[in-house]
């Protein structure tokens, strides 16, 4: 009844308002739309621009390929060398997917192909819970369980056992480190990977599946000889995301993976990646000359390699995921 | 033949196997995330710490609570939700009832996938260069521009989603009887989508009330309760980050607190939103 009534009065309400009022308004909202719709465009060529435009003067006094290449990071004397942090974000992120990829791929199969209906139901929300925990939250249970874990039981089982292993040889004593960073990043970027996993093996057709698993095959067989080739570019794609995602990751990274300027050698080894320096060092940039410079030639460095890997990725997703509508 | 069957079956068990076990170790991480949030947070969590700023120096004062961060935190978050959605919705609703499939439009649904991507680190250093640049100041409303920028994306695309699975005979009866496309978009379109523009917004609030990395130089760091805008206000991720590596426990109690009260936040949004949007969804037209 209550509704009924609300109705006719919104009725009558528009009723009263003349056709050219209504013509007019609609005109005036299409320019509010547009000029609004321009506003992330220019948002995206202004973050752009804005980064450019500000590393263009340490760009003058030393070329871009001394800045990438090169080794020594001493603002008080001027040297600008990104290649420490360069490697450093390489390896973390590297190690990240490394250990992230297998099990989401299981994961993602494991759901789509084994699990049943309930388990597939209740595993959505599970995977938003995990995406939504900020990654401070991530930064906080790495320093208390990853860290001392590395330094009190990895570390001495290394140095007494496996001493001649180079990747894992490392004379730092603290478990603040490549690997805390590559974990506590792992288990960030893992639901992601899987949310997107189980999208694209859902979208599959169906068709070729049940004709391979009618001729006989095991599922196993079928998931290695029909699924997985079909889903391969998709995977693709949701690994280069994933890895997007890893190497923008700043706030759970800085806390663990030590963040000391230097060319990393071992999984132990401390880092200092990309989005931990422009962090940690935005509040003095100003007392020392083109300091400020070289930290947003560390920001545009980190936008390209992830628009990069972005674009490219979501490109590749949305030609593998539109080609079932066709 | 028979052992060819055996061992491929014998293949399948395992394989079986291997995918059961690392669906329960994903599992099980948020299990041991969450116990380590929850038995770190829970003893630090009391009246005080609700409800009272820190004492004394420079977050480093051993008394007080984090009240400071909560409210900087809620403030912050809502603004930032609030702006977005101002400027993202219309733009939602230009996209699919305006342009539908036209090039401007999947220039601009591009353009917003590349925002999304931006890592937030960036977007802080980029509101950092522009205050700068307009000569204001780490506050409040920097943290709020900062999230602005980074939840638009997040918020816009979102509701782009819902409005494209929304089915297009309404609009078209609606157009059909003589509507604007104006009346279209905030009539037919905007009350269809409520679920989703529900969950959309709780996403974005989420993400930007757990972000640290955009507030780290906009909205800075201060003991106080935020009062003014134009005033550095503190939020529950700095909060952590700060004084969890300090020295003394009972700074670290605080951090632990903190910890504890931000990740209740995210999943009682996180959570929230399935529910809002299960219960909103009655009135919308399949």
């Amino acid at each position: 009844m209550i509704q009924s009534k609300s109705l006719s009065a919104r009725e009558s309400q528009s009723e009263r308002l003349s056709l050219a009022v209504r013509l007019r308004s609609d005109k005036f909202a299409r320019w509010v739309f547009i000029i609004l719709s321009i506003i992330p465009v220019v948002l995206a060529l202004l973050i752009f621009g804005m980064l450019v435009f500000k590393s263009l003067p340490i760009m003058k006094v030393n070329s871009i390929w001394q800045l990438l290449t090169g080794q020594v990071w001493k603002p008080e004397e001027g040297l600008f060398g990104f290649w420490p942090f360069i490697t450093g974000t390489i390896w973390v992120t590297l190690t990240a997917l490394l250990i992230a990829v297998p099990p989401s791929l299981l994961t993602a199969i494991y759901l789509s192909e084994y699990a049943g209906r309930s388990l597939r139901t209740g595993m959505k929300p599970l995977l938003d819970l995990l995406a939504a925990i900020p990654s401070v939250v991530y930064g906080v249970w790495g320093t208390l369980a990853i860290v001392p874990f590395i330094q009190n039981k990895l570390g001495p089982f290394v140095r007494q056992h496996l001493p001649n292993i180079p990747i894992l040889n490392s004379d730092n004593p603290t478990g603040f480190g490549i690997l805390a960073g590559a974990i506590v990043l792992a288990i960030m970027i893992t639901p992601f990977i899987i949310a997107i996993l189980f999208e694209i093996m859902n979208n599959l057709p169906k068709g070729l599946k049940d004709a391979s698993l009618a001729l006989g095959t095991t599922k196993l067989q079928t998931i290695r000889w029909v699924v997985f080739p079909q889903a391969l570019p998709g995977i693709i794609a949701a690994i280069g995301l994933g890895a997007s995602r890893a190497l923008g990751e700043t706030m759970a990274v800085l806390m663990v993976v030590g963040n000391v300027a230097r060319v990393p050698h071992s999984l132990l080894d401390a880092a200092y990646p990309l989005p931990a320096l422009i962090a940690n060092n935005y509040g003095e940039m100003m007392s020392i000359p083109l300091y400020d410079a070289a930290l947003m030639t560390a920001a545009l460095i980190l936008l390209v390699i992830i628009l990069l890997f972005n674009v490219t990725s979501t490109m590749a997703l949305q030609s593998v995921l539109g080609k079932k509508g066709a | 033949m028979k052992k060819r069957w055996a061992k491929r079956h014998i293949a399948e068990a395992i394989f079986r196997l291997i995918a059961h076990v690392s669906f329960v170790l994903v599992a099980g991480s948020l299990a041991v995330i969450l116990w380590t949030i929850i038995s770190k947070g829970f003893p630090a969590i009391n009246w005080t710490m609700l409800t009272q700023a820190p004492k004394g120096g420079y977050y480093l004062g051993k008394e007080g609570g984090i009240l400071n961060a909560i409210l900087g935190s809620l403030y912050m978050a809502a603004g930032g939700t609030l702006l977005a959605f101002i400027i993202g919705l219309p733009i939602a609703l230009y996209l699919e009832t305006y342009l539908r499939n036209s090039p401007w439009a999947r220039y601009v649904r591009l353009t917003l996938d590349v925002l999304w991507g931006i890592p937030s680190i960036v977007y802080g250093a980029f509101g950092f260069i522009f205050m700068l640049a307009i000569g204001m100041r780490a506050s409040l409303l920097g943290g709020i521009i900062a999230l602005t920028l980074l939840e638009l994306p997040i918020l816009t695309r979102a509701m782009d989603e819902v409005i494209r699975m929304l089915p297009r005979d309404l609009e078209q009866a609606a157009l059909a009887l003589g509507s604007t496309r104006l009346e279209v978009a905030l009539r037919v379109v905007t009350r269809q989508m409520l679920p989703g523009i529900v969950t959309a917004i709780l996403l974005a609030f989420g993400r930007g009330i757990g972000d640290a990395a955009s507030v780290l130089f906009t909205a800075g760091y201060t003991d106080r309760i935020p009062t003014s805008l134009f005033r550095p206000a503190a939020s529950l991720p700095l909060a952590i980050y700060f004084q969890l590596s300090m020295p003394y426990p009972e700074v670290q109690q605080r951090a632990y607190a903190a910890a504890l009260i931000l990740t209740v936040i995210v999943l009682i949004t996180s959570l929230g939103s399935r529910w809002i949007s299960s219960r909103l969804s009655k009135n919308v037209i399949q």
